[in-house]
């Protein structure tokens, strides 16, 4: 089972609830921080950090002894990132999107394996928790390769849960495609109902079963609830807003520790998942 | 003319309620919504659109199922696992990089541009306004970013205006880098929290990496003051400049359901006053007055 907690605006409380949801069911559960960007989820799992990964991506490196300059690698390159200037070819890694062409393209075999690095995947455990998460590196401008690095890992654990990164574009794709289930996190305002309404578009592309949580509930307006029942969406948990939460969150405490009573609720919440997923 | 660009790193610290409210004080100034995946402001100016331009993105890749020999050459090129089996591009996956369209050796597969999303130039009552909206699960975001800045900034030349405002999306990947390249100034909102804190120096590295004075301002401060106290004591160290503490208030979100900035719909109000004082430091700050220019904020009002 895989379970994207996603939002389109941020600040929502994804980490909140992909945390707590996870310290919640404990053992078997796999967390996979996939708001590479902005990684949050370590800070409320304290996770031992066992295993650093650098990952990179492709670019071509010009071998200038092989190079003719015949400007077919620049030619087919649609990101412009090689250029032909005084019979020579210059590469531009930040606007490599590593597809490969020039390589194909190039008959000297003048074209040889760079590499751009997008980044760290760092993997760990916080109690019974698996934990993985990606670091995008300061500058580099591309996330979706790195969140499909972190997300290729898996393993005999039954329940996965992804934190996903806010938006609606190529990285939330990336973290949610696939899942089983989506669990959209929002907050009861006109700017959280707008954005909801962006993202629950981009899980209907994917046609993923999804429902919501309402996080600060007793706030803002009705818009929110409007729009679940017009659409159909189940509301599964409403957290309304509590000054003790909000400060435990900012020390990087989990609901769950300063208010046990929440375990239960987070792991209905699980529960009633896995019966809209399997339907 | 200069651009402020707002961001924070993390999402809902509070960068578009505090742009709406500086728009409000900054008269002489062109708004400019660079988050186009998630984009608010327009909720809090109720802009009337002038002119709406269709976002002509990157192409994508269409195999003509007639010309079609399978030959699976395709299939092999593609870096993005985006053709299935059954030589159906799949259009979220595909990179637009047009590798297979150039290489099908029976040249069966189109390039169609697509169209990727909608900018627009309108009117507030606070100025001009160029925002957009990105089509759902596109890529080209950052070309769509750039675009919107670009625009803000012929329209400010156009009419004069000496400042950009501009809102900026989380994050740092493509969108942020594309939102701050060339702006006079990085307003950076940060929440006293853990998460607050480790996004906000994952933004500050990212903009001592591309050169561009940071500023930093600690929203909804009073949640935890010690923490307010660790990232002013950051700044410091890091050079960047504090201009300022907004305390948590719910004035902003009864703000927002009507539809407007927390000055107009308290004006009188503790937090508007704080938030005014915010505005002032930001316009005297070194870094917004660096061409020196000796008040910076008369021209702006």
């Amino acid at each position: 089972m895989i379970i994207s907690v996603a939002s389109g605006k941020g600040g929502t409380g994804k980490t909140t609830v992909a945390t707590n949801m996870a310290s919640a069911l404990g053992e078997g559960v796999r967390l996979l921080d996939c708001d590479v960007e902005a990684p949050n989820a370590h800070l409320f799992l304290n996770p031992e950090i066992g295993q650093v990964e650098k990952v990179t991506t492709f670019i071509p490196e010009i071998d200038d002894d092989l190079c003719t300059a015949c400007k077919k690698c620049a030619e087919i390159c649609r990101f412009r990132a090689l250029a032909v200037v005084g019979g020579k070819v210059l590469v531009f890694p930040e606007l490599c999107h590593s597809c490969g062409g020039c390589v194909e393209v190039c008959e000297e075999g003048a074209i040889k394996d760079g590499k751009r690095e997008l980044g760290t995947v760092e993997s760990g455990t916080a109690g019974d928790i698996l934990f993985s998460h990606g670091r995008l590196r300061v500058g580099e401008a591309m996330s979706p390769p790195l969140i499909k690095k972190v997300r290729s890992i898996n393993g005999n654990n039954s329940i996965t849960i992804i934190d996903a990164p806010p938006g609606t574009s190529c990285p939330v794709i990336a973290a949610i495609k696939g899942a089983d289930f989506v669990l959209m996190v929002t907050e009861p305002t006109p700017f959280g109902l707008h954005d909801l309404k962006l993202g629950i578009e981009a899980v209907k592309t994917l046609g993923i079963p999804c429902g919501l949580v309402i996080n600060r509930s007793d706030i803002g307006d009705n818009g929110v609830k409007e729009y679940a029942a017009k659409e159909d969406i189940p509301v599964l948990l409403e957290i309304p807003f509590d000054r003790n939460i909000a400060e435990a969150y900012s020390v990087g405490k989990l609901i769950i520790e300063v208010q046990p009573e929440w375990a239960d609720k987070f792991r209905d919440l699980y529960n009633r998942i896995e019966i809209l997923a399997r339907c | 003319m200069r651009e402020l660009v707002i961001i924070s790193g993390k999402g809902g610290t509070g960068k578009t309620c505090l742009t709406a409210a500086f728009a409000s004080l900054a008269e002489n100034s062109v708004l400019c919504d660079a988050d186009v995946d998630a984009a608010n402001l327009h909720l809090l100016m109720n802009p009337k659109i002038k002119k709406r331009t269709d976002f002509m993105g990157g192409s994508i890749a269409k195999i003509r199922t007639a010309d079609c020999t399978e030959c699976g050459r395709c299939l092999e090129l593609c870096k993005f696992e985006a053709i299935s089996e059954q030589f159906v591009v799949d259009a979220i996956s595909c990179e637009g990089c047009g590798v297979c369209v150039d290489l099908c050796p029976e040249q069966a597969i189109d390039f169609p541009v697509q169209k990727c999303g909608e900018w627009f130039i309108s009117d507030t009552r606070y100025g001009a306004m160029v925002h957009a909206r990105l089509g759902i699960a596109e890529e080209n975001s950052g070309k769509l970013v750039s675009l919107v800045r670009q625009q803000a900034k012929i329209l400010a030349e156009e009419k004069g205006n000496e400042l950009i405002l501009t809102d900026g999306p989380p994050g740092i990947g493509c969108p942020v880098i594309a939102s701050i390249g060339g702006a006079t100034a990085l307003l950076i909102v940060v929440e006293p929290t853990v998460s607050g804190i480790h996004d906000m120096l994952r933004v500050a590295d990212l903009a001592a990496h591309f050169k561009i004075p940071g500023l930093i301002c600690v929203n909804k401060y009073d949640l935890n003051t010690d923490m307010t106290s660790k990232i002013e004591a950051v700044a410091e160290k890091r050079n960047i400049k504090v201009v300022g503490r907004v305390p948590f208030d719910s004035l902003f979100t009864k703000a927002m359901v009507e539809g407007k900035n927390i000055l107009e719909y308290r004006q009188d109000s503790e937090v508007a006053a704080t938030v005014r004082k915010v505005w002032d430091e930001i316009l005297q700050s070194p870094s917004m007055n660096l061409m020196g220019l000796k008040d910076f904020s008369a021209v702006i009002k």
